[in-house]
């Protein structure tokens, strides 16, 4: 008996330990900061500036709102293609979305630079046959490609792999009882790779609202999201760290907030979510 | 004239360059009850495919009502289908699963609601409405899956080895209770089955596959009682299947001996096959017998007795209520009416006597499998 819980408080001590460094130390760290100030004063101050920065927070909602719609409206239909292709075909198709996973972001962001900048492969190309150099990188859609470029096989694998579990007999149920294949789709398939699509929501959203180094890259300095403002005031220097702090805080709980409806939304589709 | 409702006319398919369906003719009237029986791979279910809409034919015509249907997607067709395992939708309540067609319809709520509570009472299922479909046991799952194709009015519901995941007692009622249905409402059935006892006792006409080819078409007691070959013969119920020789009309001649039959119509001296039901045989004494042998087995199944009998190396099924002892000799009556005559066809020979009758029960078990 004693012997048994040892051993399970053995296995789980790693990530106890593990918890506790890097995840509630960090927290009380970062409470401590946001409600105190430069002083190490109790103070509520941090969060009632925070209304300066409600344009950061509203464009990092806007661009993860986007990218996510985006990255859905790509994922959706191709992860329904995929589960009509043939076994080989869907691995291929795998392979290739998880492909670019396996490269480090940062390089792949910097990759976009190389394609798209003034003096970039594009640009280039059009150069030598008399057009441009367009305007491609820092803008606000380049920002938003950037994401969606990222975050896409978050979006893709959790539809997929909900879908093509989804029992093709009901398919053809539904087509005798008389729907024909867009009904089957909007009453069949999309109600039952619900659960999939909230997972792929979270998965894309909850990452692209805290997103700050694609904007600084593609978008320039035009667009300072959530992310670029709390990095850049603690790099500021400690003075700044209070207020970065409880812009952290409120981030995390926007986020919180979103999990908490998404995951409402898959209670009503009979599921929970999948990630 | 007949009241044809569907007909398949010279149907082929093919699955990867194997043929599946081989130049399938079949009529089915409105209002029958016809059972597709083979065993598994014969082409049963993939007739069924057809007949909805979910498989296109190779070649050949599916007519529905007089009219050429080939081509016509499934959800245009009126004919409903129940899935082996049910199919019922898991993001829908009861309610729902059976309202799915109506509501494709764009029926008024008031009638949907008329509708379904209807369907309910007739599958013995009223007040389960708001009922999650994993909460369902298989049976109540089944009623569901009938309610839900009843209720579209079709005019052909088929039935894909419906009762195949039941259990036996909840087989025999669903038998009874689908076979009430379909009197009820007048609609044509096509039902899936390789279970021939569920054939033989809820058809009107039973078709009996095999490799993708139609063996026979008869009502039950056709089916059983003159079987077209030995593949029939021995797919429904137990059968001897002997080689013998046709003398002359009503004269036929096997094990060594010469037995008076009914039967007629064959070239003299014709070789056939012979097929003799466990059941018709009387098992006398030695020195009365038409044939003569040595009981090897006796096992008792409580109605009957099932005894094998050796007669010069050819094992025969003997169903009686009398007891015999093994090594006992007995003597064997066949009345001119159990002896049926078959001519040879392809499955001459395949199927023999009761020598390996273990053999019998992993070929009976093959069939559960899914197709």
């Amino acid at each position: 008996m004693n012997k048994k819980s040892l051993g399970q408080n053995l296995l789980r001590a790693p990530y106890v330990l593990w918890a506790a460094l890097f995840v509630i130390v960090p927290l009380v760290i970062m409470g401590y900061y946001a409600l105190t100030d430069a002083n190490g004063v109790f103070s509520l101050s941090n969060f009632s500036d925070l209304g300066r920065y409600k344009k950061a927070f509203f464009l990092s909602l806007v661009y993860a709102f986007i990218s996510t719609i985006i990255t859905l409206l790509i994922a959706y239909p191709l992860a329904y293609f995929m589960t009509k292709c043939k076994p080989g075909a869907q691995r291929m198709i795998m392979i290739l979305t998880m492909l670019p996973m396996w490269t480090n972001f940062l390089i792949r962001t910097y990759s976009w630079i190389t394609i798209l900048s003034n003096t970039g492969i594009i640009n280039t190309l059009l150069g030598k046959i008399g057009i441009g150099p367009l305007p491609l990188i820092n803008r606000p859609g380049t920002v938003i490609l950037g994401m969606v470029y990222d975050f896409l096989p978050y979006m893709i694998l959790p539809i997929y792999n909900v879908m093509s579990k989804i029992d093709f007999s009901l398919t053809e149920a539904a087509e005798d009882l008389g729907a024909n294949k867009l009904r089957v789709i909007s009453k069949v398939i999309f109600p039952l790779s619900l659960p999939g699509v909230i997972s792929g929501i979270t998965m894309v959203f909850v990452p692209s609202v805290s997103t700050f180094y694609i904007s600084q890259k593609l978008g320039g300095n035009k667009t300072m999201l959530i992310g670029d403002m709390i990095e850049y005031l603690f790099n500021l220097g400690p003075d700044y760290y209070n207020v970065a702090s409880a812009i952290s805080m409120v981030l995390m709980a926007i986020i919180l907030v979103s999990l908490f409806i998404m995951n409402r939304f898959s209670d009503d589709a009979d599921g929970g979510v999948v990630i | 004239m007949k009241n044809s409702i569907i007909e398949l006319k010279n149907i082929s398919v093919s699955y990867d360059d194997e043929r599946v369906l081989n130049d399938i003719n079949l009529e089915i009237n409105d209002k029958e009850f016809v059972t597709l029986l083979g065993p598994s791979g014969c082409g049963k279910t993939t007739i069924l495919r057809v007949i909805a809409g979910f498989l296109e034919q190779e070649s050949g015509d599916v007519v529905f009502s007089g009219k050429i249907i080939n081509g016509v997607p499934s959800y245009k067709r009126q004919v409903n289908t129940i899935f082996q395992r049910y199919a019922l939708f898991p993001h829908l309540n009861v309610f729902e699963n059976i309202a799915f067609g109506l509501r494709l319809k764009k029926l008024p709520e008031e009638e949907i609601k008329a509708k379904v509570a209807e369907m309910l009472s007739l599958v013995n299922l009223s007040g389960m409405e708001k009922r999650k479909i994993h909460n369902l046991s298989g049976g109540q799952q089944q009623r569901v899956a009938i309610a839900r194709a009843i209720a579209n009015n079709p005019r052909v519901l088929l039935l894909d080895e419906p009762l195949a995941a039941l259990d036996l007692k909840l087989r025999k009622d669903m038998q009874n209770e689908l076979k009430k249905i379909q009197q009820q409402l007048g609609i044509t059935f096509i039902f899936v089955t390789h279970d021939q006892e569920e054939a033989l006792s809820m058809s009107d006409r039973v078709v009996v596959m095999d490799n993708g080819k139609i063996q026979q078409i008869g009502t039950p007691q056709d089916i059983y009682n003159e079987p077209n070959n030995a593949f029939v013969a021995d797919f429904i119920g137990e059968s001897n299947i002997l080689d013998g020789i046709m003398k002359e009309d009503f004269l036929a001649e096997f094990s060594g001996q010469t037995f008076k039959c009914l039967d007629s119509g064959f070239g003299i001296n014709e070789k056939v096959d012979v097929v003799v039901r466990p059941e018709d045989v009387d098992i006398v004494d030695a020195d009365k017998g038409m044939l003569i042998g040595v009981v090897t087995s006796v096992t008792f199944l409580g109605v009957h007795y099932e005894i094998i009998v050796d007669i010069g190396g050819f094992k025969w099924m003997i169903q009686t209520t009398d007891e015999h002892k093994v090594d006992e000799h007995v003597g064997l009556f066949i009345e001119p009416d159990a002896i049926h005559i078959m001519k040879k066809s392809e499955y001459s020979g395949k199927y023999g006597d009761y020598s390996s009758y273990s053999d019998e029960i992993d070929h009976l078990s093959e069939f559960e499998e899914d197709e």
